[in-house]
């Protein structure tokens, strides 16, 4: 299981791809409607930038306890 | 526990006005996360906006909002303060609203050193209104009345407070999310006029016409050209060129504004007759 859980909100996120290009780890991806998508988990290092910079905040990413 | 912004916002103004990659909501997380992280309690805060898009961030934030007149946010915020000095006070104000209409205002302001946290959202246009260009507007960009580009010189509008009088005086940009963080804790826990200075993307009022085609461009225009002022002195005028500095430029200790109105009323009481001052 990954570290990190995922709190995505599609209705809010507006397809600005800002989290996409700035994750250093290529762990989120657009949908076929061009709404953020996780896809490589297991990638994800909790840098938490990808909620810090989506400007609609459809990211929320907690650690596992 | 972490904080996130989620918790700290009115749902039904969700989703909020803003276009697509519009840096106004990255800078209110920064925001929401500082105050969140301090453990104010959210009744004792009261954010102050004039009007414009970044004007809009008290229609979604769930603490004490008061939206106001363009550029007279910080007038407003002097009065509030003065008579709620035990409220954290935070003015949200654009490019065009605090360093153009408001401008005669933000310098005032600082000159008193009363204790409001300014945050002034710097997108480098008038979004709202469609693309006018501002007094932060960098020379040369393209806006609605610049079709050939601005011929006028800008406001270091850090530089101009520093001035004017703010006792905290700071620089980052929507890209350097972490840094903008540091810097509005320090200036909400500064005692005295603080100002923080928040470059950000406005994509449809400026980026399209800027050769700047999406956010991620934008973002990437922060980033390389932002310098940290504890690197800048290693660096030559020339690697300089074209760069702005982020980071903490001011941070002095100076009699605050509503102590010093309090303690005048509090010997002018003792007095009692004001002994026939007036
Ligand atoms: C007295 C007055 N003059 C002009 C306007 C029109 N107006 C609304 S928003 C705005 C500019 C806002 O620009 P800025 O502060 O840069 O905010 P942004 O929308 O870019 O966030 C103007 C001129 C107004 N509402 N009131
Ligand atoms: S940054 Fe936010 S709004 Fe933009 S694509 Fe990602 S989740 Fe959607
Ligand atoms: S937390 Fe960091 S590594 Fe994980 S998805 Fe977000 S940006 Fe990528
Ligand atoms: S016009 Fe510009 S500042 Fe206004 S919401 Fe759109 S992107 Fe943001």
């Amino acid at each position: 299981m990954s570290k990190f859980n995922f709190i995505i909100n599609k209705k809010w996120c507006k397809t600005c791809k800002i989290c996409v290009d700035f994750c250093p780890k290529n762990v989120l991806f657009l949908d076929e409607n061009n709404k953020v998508e996780v896809r490589n988990i297991d990638d994800c290092t909790g840098c938490m930038m990808c909620e810090y910079r989506c400007p609609d905040y459809a990211i929320k990413v907690e650690v596992n306890e | 526990m972490a904080v996130h912004v989620q918790e700290y916002l009115r749902l039904d103004k969700m989703p909020h006005i803003w276009c697509p990659g519009c840096g106004t909501g990255i800078v209110d997380g920064a925001l929401v996360r500082a105050i969140g992280n301090l453990g104010y309690n959210r009744d004792n805060v009261m954010v102050i906006t004039g009007i414009g898009c970044s004007a809009r961030s008290n229609a979604i934030l769930d603490f004490n909002t008061f939206q106001t007149t363009h550029g007279r946010a910080l007038s407003f915020a002097t009065g509030f303060k003065l008579a709620r000095p035990e409220m954290k006070v935070i003015v949200i104000t654009g490019d065009g609203d605090g360093s153009g209409i408001g401008g005669n205002h933000l310098i005032h302001t600082a000159r008193r050193n009363i204790d409001i946290t300014t945050i002034l959202i710097n997108n480098s246009i008038y979004g709202m209104t469609g693309g006018q260009y501002s007094p932060l507007t960098p020379t040369g960009s393209f806006a609605t009345t610049a079709p050939y580009g601005t011929v006028e010189d800008t406001f270091d509008v850090c530089k101009l407070v520093e001035a004017a009088g703010a006792t905290y005086v700071a620089r980052s940009t929507a890209y350097h999310v972490t840094l903008l963080e540091q810097l509005i804790t320090s200036a909400l826990e500064h005692k005295g006029f603080s100002f923080v200075e928040a470059i950000t993307q406005c994509p449809i009022g400026y980026g399209r016409r800027n050769k700047m085609k999406t956010p991620t461009e934008m973002l990437k225009w922060q980033k390389d050209h932002a310098v940290n002022i504890k690197a800048a002195s290693r660096l030559s005028e020339e690697q300089l060129e074209g760069k702005f500095l982020i980071g903490e430029f001011v941070v002095k200790n100076k009699a605050e504004y509503t102590e010093k109105y309090n303690k005048l009323k509090e010997e002018a009481k003792k007095e009692g007759d004001f002994n026939g001052k007036i």
